[in-house]
């Protein structure tokens, strides 16, 4: 992880790169680096730090989303980039409301393929240019999406029958 | 009785030298007579094909309660496990079944042979255990028609074989509760 300056430091080369709407903004807790960035800009973001102006991340580790439900932009996407070479790694991350599209970043990391496909499985984010958008884990006919905050916890109510005259459905 | 007049007694009856009160002693002592049904029911039961069919952390307390020398489940003829379904008659559903895999266990219970017998092993299997979620199936039973629930999480090996003794003191003892008779569906059979 690069330390709070360096995660500045980073922060400033990708500003003066691309304009300085593409980073949202840079959080540093715990020793873990993170950069926000905006998603429209998360391609050139992450094509940038790829091909390295002044660090380079050539190997993303893991794509994957979460629903910070009630707040606004609800989900977020986040992307742990690794350099092989330095054995560094960058948190990026972005958010989006329901119903926004991210635009894809497998032609740039070919390994975030099936970890899109997981994210839009589980919280219905759709990647923007993605080449097979479809289901990875659950079946291709199933409806919703099971991570969201707001899903049901799902299963069925566990019915002991013993009370269940007494006070009719006490499960919902 | 001793072994040398039980040999006696055989040789005589072979070479025809019994007579008629000692012939029909004789007879009497070794012939069962039974039905056919029964007799095919007897040997249904100590003749189980199960199939190799493992899903989750039980399925290693299935392999050891049949492939181990401490839980020899030859010792009730269920140790032949067949890799296809055709040849089996048994399946145990060992562990949780997602809704993903719900539609392949069917499949391969609809491509067993009649007469075929269901043991669903474990909590998760029986009512999903602590699986009480989006992605497992909420008890086998909603897809298949079980003989037999194996509690346990896991059920010990001699749980699951005691649930195997139980499933065949049902098949020789009470043919008549397959599931075909508890569901109302004679007639469904694929082959007549």
């Amino acid at each position: 992880m690069p330390d709070a300056t360096g995660l500045e430091l980073i922060a400033q080369d990708v500003r003066g790169k691309l304009g300085d709407e593409a980073v949202v903004g840079t959080h540093f807790f715990d020793g873990y680096a993170t950069l926000e960035v905006a998603p429209a800009a998360v391609r050139d973001v992450l094509g940038h730090l790829r091909s390295g102006a002044i660090d380079s991340f050539e190997r993303v580790m893991s794509v994957h989303g979460n629903d910070y439900w009630p707040e606004e932009p609800r989900f977020g996407i986040h992307y742990e980039l690794l350099s092989m070479e330095r054995l560094d790694r960058l948190h990026v991350k972005l958010r989006v409301r329901d119903g926004e599209t991210v635009p894809t970043v497998v032609d740039l990391y070919p390994s975030a393929d099936f970890q899109e496909r997981e994210v839009y499985d589980m919280f219905g984010v759709v990647f923007e240019g993605h080449p097979d958008m479809r289901r990875i884990l659950m079946p291709e006919d199933y409806e919703g999406w099971p991570q969201r905050r707001d899903f049901p916890m799902g299963g069925e109510p566990v019915l002991f029958t013993f009370n269940e005259h007494k006070i009719p459905r006490w499960y919902e | 009785m001793d072994l040398r007049i039980h040999q006696a007694r055989a040789k005589q009856l072979l070479r025809g030298e019994m007579s008629d009160v000692d012939l029909q002693q004789y007879v009497e002592e070794r012939v069962w007579l039974t039905t056919l049904d029964k007799a095919a029911n007897w040997a249904r039961a100590n003749s189980l094909f199960p199939l190799g069919f493992g899903l989750a952390c039980c399925a290693i307390e299935m392999i050891s309660v049949i492939g181990s020398p401490r839980n020899d489940v030859a010792r009730f003829g269920a140790e032949a496990v067949r890799g296809s379904p055709r040849q089996a008659d048994m399946i145990m559903i060992s562990g949780r079944v997602s809704i993903k895999m719900a539609p392949v266990i069917r499949r391969i219970y609809d491509q067993m042979l009649e007469p075929k017998w269901v043991i669903s092993m474990g909590a998760c299997a029986s009512s999903a255990g602590m699986f009480n979620n989006y992605a497992v199936v909420q008890g086998v039973d909603k897809f298949l028609p079980v003989d037999v629930y194996v509690p346990g999480c896991p059920p010990r090996p001699e749980a699951l074989m005691h649930g195997i003794n139980k499933l065949q003191k049902k098949i020789w003892e009470r043919p008549d509760q397959g599931w075909r008779a508890r569901y109302r569906a004679e007639g469904t059979e694929e082959v007549a």
